[in-house]
């Protein structure tokens, strides 16, 4: 028992760890990517290629001064934050990151916890993540922070219904919840992905999947154009930092989980191992979320609720009735 | 022509070209047409194509706007009007200013100063030569009217310094004579033209 607490324990350590450093280096990686894109250079100028950039990006954060407004509600100014980061990592704890592997005669499952209820855990706490914005708004005394956290209310509200709807089709195909099943349930080539048989639940999932992550056609929380920066205004430093860390570790997860789902999770493709697919999978659902940010402008508010409850959310009805019928 | 065609003052509307669009529907069932239409033409990929298109071209077509500008300059016109320059004569290194004081007669915003006087061979030599650049305006006349292209303007566009007068000062400006061989000939405002040759005539001597 108490090998698995450590052994817990240190798989919730790397695992935190080695994401938040993604984390940073996604700001680096989507710096790079949207300036090739513009057929710009980015960062070149710290380090090769630009690339400690994130440490001085980082130095800058830290040692940013720590800044309260007076009228702003200070416990939950300063914990709203935290639930940002810390639910984007605590969803991060069911999801299978890299198959099973050997490591000094010891077999490691790297994942933290294989909850029966993995995929509606991840779901739930995704979820969660919306107080995190939805706090820091209303705790900031800044009407821009109050919009802010309004559309988050609205949007993260609408868009769970599409993302929770969309995986309920794949569910009752595989019949579980664990996302090691759904990874098993997809064994053996490309042909046996559930993207073929859900073509539709996949593009719904990518569609929310944008809208949970607030990137771009849907970041409408801090969109600079129209309230500055949203539920961020008054933030500076390290609180901000983890609003951003939180972000990215939600791109992260939300790779993950359409990889996991949609793509045949870490199962050997061709030659390529089964560790380094799915690394390629989330590389490219990456990609495509900065892809699709250089190239698609925001929507309206009312857009994005036509969009969710007039179209998203009766397709994903209709799939998994014609899956109900089907299957 | 009547009084009317010069009332009419919309003059520009006539080279406007109105899009052929589709009228926006009114109804719930064209409503739903047009996004159906909209959604399975797959437009939005478009803008996915054209995007990874550039980046392609910026990576791998060497099509990288950028320039890194205190390392890497673009390049200036010849005709561009920097800070000044004085030239030397290639043969002897000495400068080319005869001292006729020209510039200083033309220069509209009177930021030229020379001072003549006789050196031991009795030939002419500048003594003392200023150019105010808190007050010149970068016109080109001082190049154009000097009858030696010995004052011209350089491509020397950084004027960044901790004095003004560090620009101006005569011998600073002066070609080095360690570089006189690497001189170039002003081709701008004032230079002998490419076809010269063609437009030389004899001098009439009939008279």
């Amino acid at each position: 028992m108490s090998g698995f607490i450590i052994a817990t324990v240190i798989k919730a350590i790397v695992v935190l760890a080695i994401i938040s450093a993604l984390a940073g280096f996604g700001t680096y990686i989507e710096r790079k990517i949207l300036a090739f894109i513009q057929r710009r250079l980015g960062p070149m100028h710290v380090g090769p290629y630009g690339i400690l950039q994130i440490a001085a990006d980082g130095i800058k954060l830290f040692t940013k001064e720590d800044f309260i407004p007076s009228g702003a509600n200070r416990l939950i100014f300063k914990i709203a934050p935290l639930i940002t980061a810390a639910t984007a990592f605590i969803a991060l704890a069911a999801v299978p990151l890299l198959p099973e592997f050997h490591l000094f005669g010891i077999t490691v499952r790297p994942i933290v916890a294989d909850l029966n209820i993995g995929l509606l855990f991840v779901i739930a706490m995704m979820g969660v993540g919306l107080y995190g914005p939805l706090l820091a708004g209303m705790a900031q005394e800044n009407k821009w922070g109050i919009i802010g956290s309004a559309r988050t209310a609205i949007q993260f509200l609408s868009y769970e219904v599409v993302t929770g709807l969309s995986l309920l089709a794949p569910i009752m195909l595989v019949g579980s919840l664990s996302l090691i099943d759904f990874n098993n349930y997809q064994a053996g080539g490309i042909a046996n992905w559930i993207v073929w048989k859900q073509p539709l639940a996949f593009i719904l999932f990518l569609i929310s999947g944008f809208a949970e992550t607030n990137r771009t056609p849907f970041d409408l929380l801090e969109n600079e154009a129209e309230i500055i920066a949203g539920y961020a205004t008054e933030y500076s430093g390290m609180r901000w930092g983890m609003f951003f860390i939180g972000e990215y570790a939600n791109m992260i997860t939300i790779g993950f989980l359409a990889s996991l789902v949609f793509l045949g999770g870490f199962n050997p493709l061709w030659i390529i191992p089964g560790a380094i697919a799915i690394v390629l999978k989330v590389s490219f659902f990456f990609f495509l979320m900065l892809w699709v940010r250089s190239a698609w402008p925001h929507i309206r508010p009312d857009q994005l609720m036509w969009l969710c409850w007039k179209v998203l959310m009766p397709l994903a009805v209709i799939n998994i009735l014609i899956t109900g019928l089907v299957a | 022509m009547s009084l009317d065609n010069f009332k009419d003052r919309n003059a520009g509307v006539q080279n406007y070209r109105l899009l052929e669009l589709e009228p926006t529907p009114t109804t719930g069932w064209g409503k739903f047409k047009q996004v159906l239409i909209r959604s399975v033409k797959l437009e939005l990929l478009v803008g996915l194509k054209v995007t990874i298109r550039e980046m392609f071209k910026a990576l791998f077509g060497g099509q990288m706007h950028t320039t890194k500008y205190p390392f890497e300059k673009l390049p200036i016109s010849p005709r561009y009007r920097a800070i000044h320059e004085m030239k030397r004569l290639l043969e002897s290194g000495h400068y080319r200013c005869i001292g006729c004081g020209l510039c200083e007669k033309i220069c509209i915003a009177n930021c030229i100063r020379i001072d003549t006087r006789y050196d031991e061979n009795q030939r002419k030599e500048v003594s003392d030569y200023t150019i105010n650049l808190g007050r010149c305006i970068f016109c080109g006349y001082c190049a154009e009217v000097c009858p030696e292209l010995a004052i011209v303007h350089s491509g020397r566009y950084e004027t960044a310094s901790e004095q003004r007068a560090s620009f101006t000062d005569f011998a600073d400006m002066l070609t080095p004579l360690d570089e006189l061989k690497k001189q170039k000939e002003f081709p701008g405002f004032g230079a002998v033209s490419p076809n010269a040759d063609e437009n030389i005539k004899k001098t009439p001597l009939a008279y």
